[in-house]
């Protein structure tokens, strides 16, 4: 829930000042596969958190970053799949995670209105 | 025959922030404000259960008084486990995060606030006692200089590969309850295996906090952590 406020501030804070009444439609996410949250839940979170904000109603829309380390002994890099966490090339324990750890907000999508009914000034 | 997506125009605003960025600046500050009062702060999670509060319990009581400790407790609500840790003599500061939207997890802002109410220059040692939960807390830096992570041999064998984040993230793990071991079909060697496939360099701890049993080596560990800190920082 600490996770879906604060993507609900950060998008909020990111819809451009011309554009605050228009509707947010999408927020895309980056989201590691070792990071420690569960999509489904921050969805149903978002959901709720988001009733009487700019972002009622938008989607999240989440794309999962594959966990890749590399071997500090022999360079090796790879990407995890099972939590095996050990070199597959020399069996080393010391491995530096390069992905997956994400949590990132990357863009707001913001509903463009057909026309262009802005203009007047 | 239409196979285009009937998505509406949308106008696409960069964002590119870390979601967590608020918390972990005010990680960094909590971090900073520790280090100038010299004081050494584990952060110790668990799923409920598990005996954390039973294992801080019996931790207080052999570190103390030679260390000075204080505890800050989170949970959802009630104030029992501080009550139980106040029978100890340190400094007990309860966190209810219903105050906070019932979160599952300690943020660093809600260290912050409680941290106030402790006198950190007459604190050595500060143990924070995260809500029990193996998920939320792993993502929420608190400030701390070492995290860990209790279980018991009444939970699954395969719990660190369930929820590796949190194993990979810990410094130590206690395995708690191994005094229950004859009564159970607990694979304690596979659990331990389970714990060195996530995280191979991570020390694992099996004691009884009931009995006390295994627990000096746990003490010796923290011990040492503290020291080697408090010395660095002089």
């Amino acid at each position: 829930m600490g996770i879906a406020l604060q993507i609900i501030d950060i998008a909020a804070a990111s819809i451009p000042p011309d554009l605050r009444s228009a509707r947010v439609e999408r927020v895309n996410l980056k989201i590691g596969k070792l990071s420690a949250v569960v999509a489904d839940s921050l969805r149903f979170c978002f959901d709720i958190a988001s009733k009487d904000t700019p972002l009622a109603g938008a989607e999240l829309a989440i794309e999962e970053t594959p966990v890749v380390a590399r071997c500090k002994d022999c360079d090796a890099r790879w990407t995890i799949a099972e939590p095996v966490f050990t070199c597959q090339a020399c069996n080393s324990g010391a491995l530096e995670i390069l992905s997956g750890r994400e949590l990132d907000i990357v863009s707001i999508e913001i509903a463009e209105e057909g026309g262009n009914e802005a203009g007047g000034g | 025959m239409k196979p285009v997506e009937d998505k509406k125009p949308t106008r696409e605003v960069r964002v590119v922030s870390r979601v967590l960025a608020v918390n972990e600046r005010m990680a960094e500050q909590n971090r900073r404000r520790f280090a100038e009062k010299g004081v050494f702060v584990i952060n110790v999670m668990s799923s409920p259960g598990s005996g954390k509060t039973t294992t801080l319990q019996k931790t207080l009581e052999r570190l103390m008084p030679e260390v000075r400790a204080a505890v800050i407790v989170g949970d959802v609500s009630t104030t029992h486990d501080a009550d139980r840790l106040a029978v100890t003599g340190a400094p007990v500061v309860q966190v209810n995060t219903d105050a906070f939207g019932g979160d599952c997890h300690l943020a660093a802002h809600v260290i912050e606030k409680a941290a106030d109410d402790i006198d950190l220059e007459a604190v050595e040692l500060l143990i924070v006692e995260n809500v029990g939960n193996l998920v939320c807390p792993a993502e929420f830096d608190i400030g701390e200089d070492a995290r860990v992570v209790v279980l018991s041999v009444t939970e699954g064998e395969d719990k660190p590969v369930k929820y590796p984040t949190m194993f990979r993230t810990c410094d130590a793990a206690i395995l708690n309850k191994i005094d229950l071991l004859p009564h159970l079909d607990y694979d304690k060697a596979q659990a331990v295996a389970y714990i060195r496939q996530v995280n191979p360099a991570m020390p694992v701890f099996e004691i009884s906090a009931r009995t006390g049993a295994g627990i000096e080596a746990w003490i010796a560990w923290l011990r040492e952590k503290i020291r080697t800190k408090l010395k660095v920082e002089g």
